[in-house]
């Protein structure tokens, strides 16, 4: 029987205590015999680390290198130019997370065409553009689904919900992706230098820790679930390190009341019903096979690019903008490094999507900015 | 994007045809929340809430035992 959590249980505030993060230090201080990188893959870690200055508090034998977990930053410009091509068509309403709207594409950003008249509403969930799709029966409705898993199963949810009461305005331009395919190209990649991986933790909500086994084993990487907060943070690294000194590669979970073993099945049978793995561009990366989240066949119907035509080509765009986004998502170049980076290059004149995304490496080192 | 909140369901709302709805409380600021993906949850659980949708209820007995293990780390460094 689960034990309850006792009446006025903060969720937050103890995983934020300064005497429990002064503590992880000390003991991850103590174990520290050597330098070590660990990669925290998802962006929200990144920012979390930033914010809260673990960096700089850690032991400077410990080298944080940020990865590419951040939906945003790696949806195609291909993709983004096919939703303003869809915003501006008459009859069309475009909605999606309010991060994809400044992002630019190969050309215009989704909010320099709705400058232009194009139609665009952003949304906090799948289930907002499903209720203008309701209310809205004469228009088209195209959810611009970008995520991980964690996001992923809210729009096979979504979309369920449309099929039960066939609303047929109401469709999806995909650019899922998946954490364990992006992971195995980064190890997989001889000039990388990851000695261990913060797996992220919401994505380990929903798939669980299981699919690391595999990868932590032919790596021969520690590979830990790590929450969002200081002490999470710290409690992940600490497992890493520690691993690390003992010469172990096993997948640890330092985020066990989140994040279980076997992740959420009902989430995961979700995306089994609706998607299928299909080989994706990831922006300033390439295609990696099999590390998308496509619509079935049998869903077409609700698949904007089966369902609508298009003038833009999916294909790899060449870059001009000078962005390095993809050398900073593979962890190869930090932010600093970047010629543009504070220069030509801020979030509110960003020439690549880390520099505009919540979840962002360069964002995170704009935002908060140390003076040396 | 995999932002994710802790709150408290303090209420479940069965509106008919429609999915499953519950009303998280996320420190004083109370939201609807999809529980399609959490099928058995309960009021008075702790849930993670991510756009729009529950994904994780908070398991009390491991976030007990993280904060065991939390109090115990601090004492530990405070002795001299």
């Amino acid at each position: 029987m689960n034990s309850r959590l006792p009446a006025g249980y903060n969720p937050v505030r103890p995983f934020r205590d300064p005497a429990a993060v002064k503590a992880l230090l000390q003991r991850i201080e103590s174990a520290v015999t050597r330098p070590w990188s660990i990669m925290e893959i998802c962006g929200g870690q990144t920012h979390a680390i930033r914010r809260y200055g673990l960096d700089e508090l850690l032991p400077d034998s410990i080298e944080l290198i940020h990865g590419p977990g951040c939906p945003v930053c790696v949806t195609p410009a291909a993709k983004i130019d096919r939703a303003v091509e869809l915003s501006l068509r008459p009859g069309f309403l475009l909605c999606t997370y309010g991060d994809m709207i400044r992002v630019p594409g190969s050309g215009d950003s989704l909010a320099t065409a709705k400058a232009r008249g194009g139609n665009l509403q952003s949304v906090y969930s799948a289930l907002d553009a499903l209720q203008l799709a309701r209310e809205q029966p004469d228009r088209e409705i195209v959810f611009f689904a970008i995520g991980f898993e964690t996001t992923s199963p809210g729009h096979a949810q979504a979309l369920q919900v449309a099929i039960d009461e066939e609303i047929t305005n109401f469709s999806m331009l995909c650019s899922q992706v998946t954490v364990p395919a992006a992971l195995t190209m980064l190890l997989g990649d001889d000039s990388h230098r990851i000695d261990g991986v913060l797996a992220a933790g919401h994505v380990c909500t929903i798939t669980g820790s299981n699919e690391y086994h595999a990868i932590a084993e032919r790596f021969r990487v520690p590979v830990v679930v790590t929450g969002f907060e200081p002490v999470d943070l710290l409690l992940g690294i600490a497992d890493c390190i520690d691993q690390l000194e003992a010469g172990s590669y096993r997948v640890g979970n330092s985020y066990t009341r989140i994040a279980k073993d076997d992740g959420n099945p009902v989430a995961r049978a979700a995306l089994v019903r609706m998607f299928e793995p299909v080989d994706m561009e990831w922006r300033g990366i390439g295609v990696i096979p099999g590390s998308g989240l496509g619509l079935r066949e049998e869903f077409a119907a609700y698949d904007a690019e089966r369902k609508f035509q298009f003038e833009s080509r999916i294909g790899s765009h060449d870059d001009q903008s000078g962005c390095i986004s993809g050398q900073v998502l593979r962890g190869l170049a930090t932010p600093e490094r970047c010629p543009n980076f504070g220069q030509s290059c801020t979030p509110a004149t960003p020439l690549g999507a880390p520099m505009v995304s919540a979840e962002g490496a360069c964002a995170a080192y704009y935002q908060y900015a140390r003076f040396e | 994007m995999c932002l994710a909140v802790p709150g408290k369901l303090i209420e479940i709302i069965s509106a008919p045809g429609a999915s499953r709805l519950g009303r998280v409380d996320f420190d004083g600021i109370i939201k609807t929340a999809d529980l399609s993906l959490l099928p058995d949850v309960h009021v008075g659980d702790y849930l993670v809430v991510h756009a729009g949708f529950a994904i994780a209820e908070i398991s009390a007995d491991e976030a007990l035992a993280t904060l065991a293990l939390l109090a115990e780390l601090a004492e530990f460094g405070e002795e001299p």
